[in-house]
């Protein structure tokens, strides 16, 4: 199964496949139908890579949109076609699960920039017949929303019942709460906030600094010259990693302890479990992810600065805001630390919105959001309920 | 003094029912004061017993702030708008008039700054109900008078040296933080140890030593506007 799929990524024509055309769902948008991006330029063709979960009601109110993270997808409670792993929140999404696909219709799309079906920079541009590579347009956070909107459009959605994420899929969520007011019922925006701070940006720089270091990045024309910067790529992820997590949690999982051996072998083979659980993620993650993705999604998130777009004054994003909102934060996250969380619940009250906000005490880190947070779900579920019962939902549809 | 309508509305055969129940009478009072379908904002709400009374009786649109996270995650949990904040520093980011009542239950007392607290509520709502224990109260009196200890009481169970009440005050000290501060008393309510109301015609000395539990329903004095500085 690792040998298939290490055949597949070193292929540079097989790379671009799952790009192209997707295991997923696909809708595409002709010259007719451009994506006006915040970077001045239209985008078109371009197509988006979708899944879909559950059943649309007759008044198509029970629609919930799922927006991923970083380097996350739209398999958001499938086995993914590329890893063979189950989805990544299907704690969080399935029959019976907080956000229950028995009740909702859920919808999760690939984003613009990413490299699973949705166009981005490993897709082919139509206009050359070869991969984009860095002639694709640098996207933004709001880019992505206005292109789920298109997405919905086509789908005949009008409004959607909720819109869910964690991290980069909650700062989608506050821009879709600012850019669609009408559209969105009700909004978690989990662990994030409506901006990414300077010490952010400062790792996701390290991040792209290590992956262009990379000789095989070849200014990122590494597909049509049938390289990979692997190693960059997994330095990158290595160090974000790390980000993810909590000392408290790298602590309780590895401690100082040894990887298979009981003395050190004074060399700088991964002696200690954390370095070989590292190396572990950084290998894994270039089996699936593509570098210029990385350097265009990370680049969104840094650009994420939604008062600025009002006037710097964040209320003002949610000025008479229709939404009724649920921010999840959680102690030992401190990429997205709880004051990020606070900070948007002022905006909110200022705004007089409808909020909800939790603190969970978890030493998970930021990545306590993908996982199983007892807490985070009955939370959820209760916001859902209590939202839904608004909303004039009354069961299954 | 300022105007006072004592209110002498009885409990309802189901707010009886309820009480019986081990409803907290407290919580029915303030209900009682609150206009069906307003916008409440409930500081130190608690586990969100009050927002559910509201919203189940009253058909209000409750919003509630809780300092402990269990509270908070409890409410959320049970669909209230709740979030975690504290009244001390939190109040000021709500916008002036935002709702229709601001209500502080069984809070003040625990509150480190009292009065900017009782302010801030009559700048965010157009009225505030605010209910509290009477430190007054002739069994609070006597232990100290008698015991010379620090009151323990069945509803102020905790010990001087583990209590989060930092300002405990009186049906009479809080009427005069009422002056001070430039509100007006619209209705009033004393409560004795056995959760009945003392009778209206009561003078207040008799509420203060006898009241155990107060509510109280504020509004801003129309003529002085004048302290509101924290806006």
């Amino acid at each position: 199964m690792a040998e298939a799929n290490l055949t597949i990524v070193r292929d540079g024509t097989a790379r671009t496949r799952e790009a192209d055309s997707p295991r997923s769902l696909v809708v595409h948008f002709g010259p007719d139908k451009p994506l006006r991006l915040d970077a001045g330029v239209e985008l078109a063709p371009f197509q988006i890579a979708y899944q879909t979960y559950g059943t649309l009601d007759q008044n198509r109110a029970n629609a919930v949109l799922i927006c991923h993270a970083l380097t996350g997808d739209q398999h958001v409670a499938n086995v993914h076609p590329v890893t063979g792993k189950p989805g990544w929140w299907e704690t969080m999404v399935g029959p019976g699960r907080p956000i229950d696909t028995e009740r909702y219709f859920v919808i999760c799309a690939n984003v613009i920039g990413s490299c699973m079906g949705t166009s981005g920079p490993s897709s082919t541009n139509p206009a050359t017949g070869k991969p984009w590579g860095l002639e694709f347009p640098v996207i933004t956070v709001r880019d992505m929303v206005n292109a789920q909107a298109m997405l919905l459009d086509r789908l005949g959605i009008e409004s959607l019942f909720a819109v869910a994420g964690g991290s980069l899929g909650g700062m989608q969520v506050l821009q879709w709460t600012a850019s669609y007011p009408q559209r969105v019922f009700a909004a978690l925006p989990i662990a994030t906030g409506t901006r990414h701070s300077a010490q952010n940006i400062a790792f996701h720089e390290v991040g792209r600094q290590a992956v262009m270091a990379d000789p095989e990045w070849r200014g990122g024309r590494y597909l049509l010259e049938h390289t990979n910067p692997r190693r960059g790529l997994a330095v990158a992820r290595m160090g974000a990693h790390i980000t993810y997590l909590s000392d408290a949690a790298l602590h309780r999982k590895f401690g100082r302890k040894f990887q298979d051996r009981s003395n050190p072998t004074f060399s700088f083979d991964a002696d200690f479990e954390v370095e070989s659980y590292l190396r572990h993620q950084g290998s894994s993650f270039v089996e699936r992810f593509d570098a210029n993705s990385y350097l265009y999604l990370t680049r969104a998130m840094d650009y994420f600065d939604l008062a600025a777009d009002y006037g710097g004054v964040l209320a003002r994003a949610f000025k008479d805001t229709p939404t009724r909102f649920c921010v999840v934060s959680f102690t030992s996250d401190w990429l997205f630390p709880t004051s990020e969380s606070r900070a948007t619940v002022h905006a909110l009250n200022a705004a007089s919105a409808r909020v909800s906000f939790a603190e969970i005490t978890t030493d998970k880190g930021h990545d306590a959001f993908l996982l199983d947070e007892p807490e985070l779900f009955t939370i959820v579920r209760g916001f859902l309920d209590a939202a839904g019962k608004a909303r004039g939902l009354n069961g299954k549809p | 003094m300022t105007m006072l309508t004592r209110t002498n509305r009885d409990l309802t055969m189901a707010e009886a029912a309820r009480v019986a129940d081990g409803g907290r009478v407290d919580l029915l009072l303030v209900a009682d004061m609150v206009e069906p379908g307003s916008k409440v904002l409930d500081v130190g709400c608690g586990d969100g017993e009050l927002l559910r009374i509201l919203a189940e009786r009253r058909g209000v649109d409750g919003r509630g702030i809780e300092l402990s996270r269990e509270g908070v995650n409890e409410c959320v949990a049970k669909g209230l708008a709740v979030v975690q904040g504290d009244a001390d520093t939190d109040l000021v980011d709500y916008p002036d008039d935002g709702f229709d009542y601001v209500i502080l239950s069984q809070t003040l007392q625990a509150t480190r700054h009292p009065r900017q607290v009782l302010e801030h509520m009559l700048r965010i709502g157009r009225r505030a109900i605010v209910s509290f224990p009477n430190f007054g109260h002739f069994g609070i009196r006597l232990q100290i008078l008698l015991g010379g200890r620090m009151p323990t009481t069945d509803n102020l169970p905790y010990t001087w040296y583990d209590t989060p009440n930092i300002h405990f005050c009186t049906i009479k000290d809080f009427r005069q933080l009422c002056g001070v501060v430039g509100a007006r008393m619209e209705r009033a309510i004393a409560l004795n140890a056995w959760g009945r109301r003392l009778r209206l015609t009561a003078p207040w000395w008799f509420w203060n030593l006898f009241g155990e539990q107060a509510v109280f329903l504020l509004s801003r004095q129309k003529a002085n506007n004048g302290r509101r500085s924290h806006s």
